[in-house]
């Protein structure tokens, strides 16, 4: 029989089989549940009279902090009762410790390695960054996971990347997402898996960006294969213990997939849809843009507002366009006024704002008007997604939206900072 | 046997059509009278309970807003699509919307045609043209889900969380 890849292994340990395999349907234990303030809304929230363990539960407000209107602002009251009501001890409310859920399951590493993860927003799958298998499911089947300590999963077939080389200066892990998508399109009913000679030099907030991009492949998990760097970082923010698990050498995959990553270049994905969608920033560069936008929990990340403000360094924004950029965390925005970035980016234009969900999902802080033209750094590019229908979205790396907001029209980083590209 | 007129769909239909996110925040009412209305609009007011819709590849991609509660509460008698999201297929599951991945049908039926779903051997029939498919089958713990009310019943059943009519 063959041997198990990442999450076939940790649906193994949590279910207690001794294998599981592509096509079984696996009732396991869930390590961590993690509600948000939608949770909590007026229309969606259930009356839960018993929790499994809470512990295994962690309730973070992102979508709308600070509340936003009079729903959230109930949400989030309802929601902190909850807290109190069953004593949740990792509570994430408007303050220091806010962001966006994945966020700050990373800056906390409350996504252990090796275990299983699942909250009610779709990219729940950036902690499979942290070799968790986490998924995004459906508040019910939240509220079955808060409740009774399990969830079910389909088990399927895996896609394995094999990451060589390094990506260049100035390209990122944005832009390799938009070349998966770009080149193989969806993943439904798949799972993916990352690993191989690149991952040493493939920083955790890179790890994290390409993760949460698993959504938009319609991957049902996106996991990372652990390594020391991995390992020290979890150990630096969390005393837990916890069991990594690695794909056994003889593991069976769908299909192995070799991406070298010195050829990926700057993509953006053009508007409403993300797959099989990508074209050469240079393809689309001139078209005239109102908005540049950065965060999400795909983009926030620190390494995401230093890129930005490598690129607009000693520059201004363009008259006309609101560059908006929206840490993943308040702990990223603190390092990020710590680093300098904060200062640099708000000496060009831009307005930084608390850390949230915001403009991502056309909740706040940044919604689209009619007919207007935004290029994002988040994660979907949707019609309708960020506000009104008509408007466009393009969807590139944080240092091509910087360099778009100063140039007033797309633009490559390059063709701003004078790199060679 | 359910039985329905066909609406076509292609490839890649993702939740934020189905249920737009200024509607997360309203009520159901709202969300369901929201569908497709970006890229249709003005289908609500066409399609009629017990309709079929038929969709292309990895149908319902993106958000896990509960988009297949509008479906459902739109009265739609089964979603049967080329392939389907994952968290899709689960929202199906948990709000209690027939949805079967079924190879071929989007070129098997032309919008207006009826479809017929048998649960007894997942097959797909189209009615005008006699012709037979046969869909994927869901296993027998989530199909009972999906077609008798979703995962909140089953949860009260379990006393985990409280009835509707008597709380929140």
């Amino acid at each position: 029989m063959p041997g198990m890849t990442i999450v076939e292994k940790i649906f193994a340990r949590n279910s207690g089989q001794e294998r599981v395999k592509p096509g079984d349907i696996v009732v396991v234990d869930v390590d961590l549940a993690v509600m948000l303030d939608m949770s909590f809304l007026a229309t969606e929230r259930r009356n839960i009279l018993k929790v499994h363990d809470p512990d295994k539960i962690a309730v973070v407000f992102d979508h709308m902090v600070p509340a936003a209107d009079k729903r959230s602002a109930e949400a989030h009251a309802y929601g902190r009762d909850f807290v109190r009501r069953f004593g949740i001890k990792r509570f994430h409310d408007v303050g220091p410790a806010q962001g966006i859920s994945h966020a700050v399951v990373a800056d906390r590493a409350y996504a252990l390695p090796g275990t299983v993860l699942v909250c009610s927003d779709s990219h729940t799958c950036a902690s499979g960054a942290f070799n968790c298998a986490a998924r995004g499911v459906g508040a019910p089947d939240l509220l079955a996971a808060v409740t009774s300590g399990k969830t079910w999963f389909r088990v399927g077939e895996t896609i394995r990347y094999e990451l060589s080389g390094g990506l260049r200066s100035g390209v990122s892990a944005k832009d390799l997402f938009l070349h998966l998508a770009g080149t193989w399109g969806h993943h439904t009913n798949q799972n993916v898996e990352f690993g191989g000679p690149a991952l040493p030099w493939i920083g955790i907030d890179a790890r994290r960006t390409l993760a949460a991009m698993g959504a938009e492949l319609s991957a049902e998990f996106a996991t990372f294969e652990p390594d020391d760097r991995l390992i020290d970082y979890v150990r630096e923010r969390n005393p837990a213990p916890f069991g990594p698990q690695y794909p056994d050498a003889d593991a069976r995959y769908a299909e192995r997939r070799d991406v070298n990553l010195d050829h990926i270049r700057p993509l953006v994905a053009l508007p409403d849809a993300v797959i099989r969608n990508s074209v050469p920033v240079a393809e689309v560069a001139g078209v005239p843009i109102q908005q540049a936008f950065i965060g999400s929990c795909a983009n926030g990340t620190l390494d995401d507002l230093a890129e930005a403000a490598r690129v607009v360094k000693g520059r201004k924004i363009a008259t006309g366009v609101r560059f908006l950029v929206t840490p993943a965390t308040q702990e990223v925005f603190n390092a990020a006024l710590r680093w300098g970035y904060v200062a640099t980016l708000m000496e060009a234009g831009a307005v930084v704002t608390p850390a949230t969900c915001g403009a991502c999902f056309g909740g706040h802080m940044g919604v689209l008007g009619p007919g207007e033209t935004c290029i994002t750094a988040s994660t979907r590019n949707f019609k309708g997604r960020m506000g009104d229908p008509s408007a466009r979205i393009y969807m590139g790396s944080a240092a091509t939206v910087a360099a778009s907001a100063v140039a007033g029209h797309i633009a490559t980083a390059s063709e701003i900072t004078g790199d060679a590209d | 046997m359910i039985a329905g007129k066909v609406w076509k769909f292609g490839d890649d239909i993702n939740t934020d059509l189905m249920l737009p996110g200024p509607l997360l925040f309203g009520t159901e009412e709202e969300q369901k009278r929201a569908v497709f209305s970006a890229n249709r609009p003005g289908w609500v007011d066409q399609v009629r309970a017990g309709d079929i819709i038929i969709g292309g590849l990895n149908f319902g991609m993106g958000s896990s807003r509960p988009a297949a509660r509008s479906l459902r509460n739109l009265g739609i008698a089964a979603l049967l699509a080329e392939s389907i999201n994952g968290l899709f297929f689960r929202n199906a599951v948990n709000f209690g919307l027939l949805a079967l991945e079924c190879p071929g049908v989007h070129a098997t039926f032309q919008e207006g045609q009826t479809a017929e779903v048998s649960l007894a051997d997942f097959t797909v029939r189209n009615r005008d043209t006699g012709a037979l498919l046969k869909a994927q089958p869901v296993p027998a713990m989530l199909l009972e889900l999906m077609t008798q009310g979703g995962l909140h019943p089953h949860l009260e059943r379990k006393g985990l969380i409280e009835p509707r009519s008597a709380g929140d």
